[in-house]
């Protein structure tokens, strides 16, 4: 009894908000263009789809596309800058200079620069997605613990076989940690990237929808689509979050912990 | 007995230690090991350089000074001696992510052996520590006792000609500790290895010993050389014995002689 309740509290409470929500927006008399109630939003959630679902597609596939490329060559950089302290000194200040400039202000630049929409936006996410997954892919393969490298080096492990089974699931727990972030950070990129290239005109995902309902005010639509980003947020949380567990399932319980 | 025979099994002549940033953590150490197996503890305060010697044996650090000498042992093609050595850590030393059958495996996987080919051995050692119930377990399933009877297992599954152990037993209780000195004793009572185990206690070393080499540090430096003649198998009646009180006060006067009073922390 206690567990049910524990598990459902939060769905209640969030049940509860959304009636309060909707009492308070009608017997409060304020207009669907300033708040609209979310009975409303859900209205329009259905007679919109046919503009929001492509929406969606766009901006999941951008933020898919840059976390996939971020985890590979994440993983790469982090390879080359670990086996060399010279490298890691070359290429780590670059790829903090990445990290430190707002994406905000380098869109403009790479919206102008790169004509194919997708692929502007694409950089975009991958520009923010990228750091976390280098840095932390980095600290997990030199945290290795030193007896292990001692026992490799006892049994006269060469450097690929030592990198294979004992650097990278090493470096596994770090990596995901970084996956987990890069994930949230995509999607963060990507829909900055959208409001960008939107307000210059161009058509893209669901944050092209909240500018244009926005101009427009459409406030319903505006909430809908926000419904949709947190939407996938939660999703690629999720699924990250699942893909740490499976894989950690047998290390201690504090290193699978989401 | 021919002249091969009478080969020790490792000759440490000289043998010195100073690290870059100066400290000098052995000076100069002279050790024979003799071919046929014994318990040979090595016994001395924290700083005596107990663990760099181990690790010196195994090869994992290079002398300064002094030469280590295997005359039994196979030679590489530049001629360095090639030593089989298991090594148990203070930590269990395990890889959380593979189950307790690929860490016994770990040594032959390096030497590129099949899995197929060395299942046997690998349960064979597994039984020895009594964990052939649990290959198929994960590191964090088992208790500390159990993680350190695995990295025995896989220090022994390759038959090394010698067995290093780095104060093997230091982070568990005192219970565990005392059925894991009978278990060792056991295994090395079977195995008939030699046993190099470095310890700071006394009552430990000369429980499971038959030779304890006492050390000093500022610098690290052997002491004394003690044999116990107490015949195995010793159980833990053997603590009762005269023979035993006797020779750890035997053993304690010897580090107490080199301990000076300003010594003491």
């Amino acid at each position: 009894m206690r567990r049910l309740v524990e598990t459902l509290a939060p769905g209640l409470f969030l049940l509860a908000l959304l009636l309060a929500w909707e009492v308070g927006v009608r017997l409060g008399g304020v207009p669907s263009f300033i708040l609209p109630p979310p009975s409303m939003i859900g209205h329009t959630l259905m007679a919109d789809w046919p503009i929001l679902w492509p929406a969606l597609v766009f901006t999941c596939g951008v933020t898919a596309c840059a976390l996939l490329i971020s985890a590979v060559l994440g993983l790469a950089l982090a390879l080359v800058m670990a086996s060399s302290r010279w490298m890691e000194r070359m290429l780590y200040p670059v790829a903090v200079v990445l990290q430190v400039t707002p994406v905000v202000a380098i869109a403009p630049l790479i919206i102008i620069w790169v004509q194919d929409t997708r692929l502007s936006l694409l950089i975009c996410a991958w520009l923010v997605a990228f750091f976390p997954v280098v840095a932390n892919a980095t600290a997990g393969l030199r945290a290795v613990e030193p007896n292990l490298v001692s026992l490799f080096a006892l049994y006269g492990a060469s450097r690929w076989q030592s990198l294979i089974w004992l650097r990278l699931p090493s470096a596994l727990p770090y990596y995901l940690a970084g996956l987990r972030i890069a994930g949230g950070l995509a999607l963060i990129g990507a829909v900055v990237a959208e409001f960008v290239a939107g307000t210059g005109g161009t058509r893209s995902g669901l944050a092209f929808v909240i500018v244009e309902s926005g101009y427009r005010l459409e406030m319903s639509r505006m909430f809908a689509a926000l419904f949709l980003i947190s939407l996938a947020g939660i999703l690629i949380h999720a699924l990250t979050s699942r893909l740490t567990r499976l894989l950690l399932r047998h290390w201690h319980d504090t290193a699978a912990g989401s | 007995m021919n002249a091969a025979a009478k080969r020790p099994l490792i000759r440490l002549d000289g043998i010195g230690k100073t690290y870059p940033n100066g400290y000098r953590a052995l000076s100069t150490v002279s050790l024979t090991i003799p071919a046929q197996p014994q318990f040979i503890s090595l016994l001395g305060p924290s700083g005596c350089g107990k663990s760099t010697l181990l690790r010196i044996i195994a090869g994992l650090e290079k002398p300064s000074t002094g030469l280590i000498d295997w005359p039994t042992s196979d030679y590489d093609a530049i001629g360095n001696p090639m030593p089989t050595v298991g090594f148990v850590f203070q930590e269990p030393t395990l890889m959380p992510w593979a189950s307790v059958f690929e860490n016994v495996y770990l040594p032959f996987r390096i030497a590129k052996k099949p899995r197929k080919a060395v299942a046997d051995t690998i349960m064979d050692a597994l039984s020895m520590v009594n964990l052939q119930d649990f290959a198929q377990a994960y590191p964090r399933e088992l208790s500390g006792g159990m993680k350190m009877r695995v990295s025995i297992a896989r220090a022994l599954a390759t038959r090394p000609q010698v067995l290093l152990m780095d104060e093997p037993f230091a982070a568990l209780d005192e219970i565990t500790r005392h059925r894991l000195n009978d278990d060792l004793l056991t295994l090395w009572q079977s195995a008939r290895t030699t046993v190099i185990f470095v310890t700071h206690s006394v009552y430990e070393s000369v429980y499971l010993s038959d030779r304890i080499v006492t050390m000093a540090a500022r610098p690290g430096r052997i002491v004394s050389d003690i044999a116990i003649d107490a015949p195995y198998p010793r159980g833990a009646a053997f603590r009762d014995t005269a023979a035993y009180h006797a020779a750890c006060r035997q053993v304690s006067l010897s580090l107490a002689e080199i301990a000076t009073p300003g010594d003491e922390p």
